[in-house]
């Protein structure tokens, strides 16, 4: 489900109601603010999932106090990295030996990159978004790629690496000026 | 900056950061638009109707399920919030 609309055009249908676009936000913006809470804050799973909830709860009710359509993404991030902190309050409170970590800055410009990444492999699109995302982040073996696409098993880890080459030309022909340190 | 920073390690190390969330979680937050509208509907119910707000508070997980609305933790306490 993912559409070449831009952030822009997405909110702009979600504001006018379109349920179908906002299902698309959700899928879009999902695993950046799951990773903010996992990987950024170390939530446990049951308070992630508060965030989680709570993150697309609150954008839903906000947009149409979005200033700028185009910056849902750092707005949607902001937002995850208070509630996470609210969280941990919460956490240290009730638990004090806890303390609050503020969320590691270096980890978070990871998630950031790795989300430009990601909208770049979307732009790419099939077959190869669809095979790269099955093997990096769904960890599927060659065989179950194999046989889930219908596919030579000894062609994928050649599919792969020249998919890897598309994603690498579509980063560097949209976005010369990002390192993939995320250094500007 | 090296011509090929963007190499397939890389590239790969940064696709692995963003793992899908989980499927339950996803759905739940698609669902909002459609879950907020029976939340409306209920809620304008249990203020005209005394009688179904008093079944509805009984029962809230209920009360959801015969919407086609399935009671998550979540979502009953959303309810419960704005029945209050």
């Amino acid at each position: 489900m993912t559409s070449h609309l831009t952030d822009a055009e997405l909110v702009a249908r979600c504001r006018a109601g379109d349920e179908q676009a906002w299902a698309e936000l959700v899928e879009r913006f999902s695993r950046y603010v799951y990773a903010i809470a996992i990987q950024g804050f170390r939530l446990s799973e049951t308070d992630a999932e508060d965030v989680f909830q709570e993150v697309f709860a609150r954008t839903y009710e906000r947009l149409d106090k979005l200033r700028d359509d185009s910056a849902v993404k750092p707005w949607i991030a902001q937002l995850t990295r208070n509630l996470c902190i609210d969280k941990l309050r919460d956490r240290a409170r009730v638990e004090p030996t806890e303390e609050v970590d503020g969320g590691k800055d270096e980890t978070l410009a990871e998630l950031d990159l790795a989300l430009t990444v990601r909208e770049a492999l979307a732009a790419v699109g099939e077959p190869c978004s669809d095979l790269l995302d099955r093997f990096f982040t769904r960890d599927e073996s060659y065989k179950t790629i194999s046989e889930r696409l219908e596919i030579p098993p000894g062609t994928i880890a050649s599919r792969i690496s020249r998919c890897l080459v598309k994603l690498r030309g579509q980063i560097e022909g949209r976005n010369d000026d990002v390192g993939p340190s995320g250094v500007r | 900056m090296s011509a090929n920073a963007w190499n397939e390690e890389r590239l790969g190390e940064l696709l692995r950061l963003l793992r899908p969330a989980p499927e339950g979680w996803v759905d739940a937050a698609a669902q909002l638009p459609r879950l907020r509208a029976v939340l409306d509907d209920l809620v304008a119910r249990a203020e005209s109707d005394a009688a179904f707000r008093a079944a509805l508070v009984a029962d809230l997980e209920a009360t959801l399920a015969r919407e086609g609305v399935e009671p998550t933790p979540a979502i009953v306490r959303a309810l419960a919030l704005r029945i209050r």
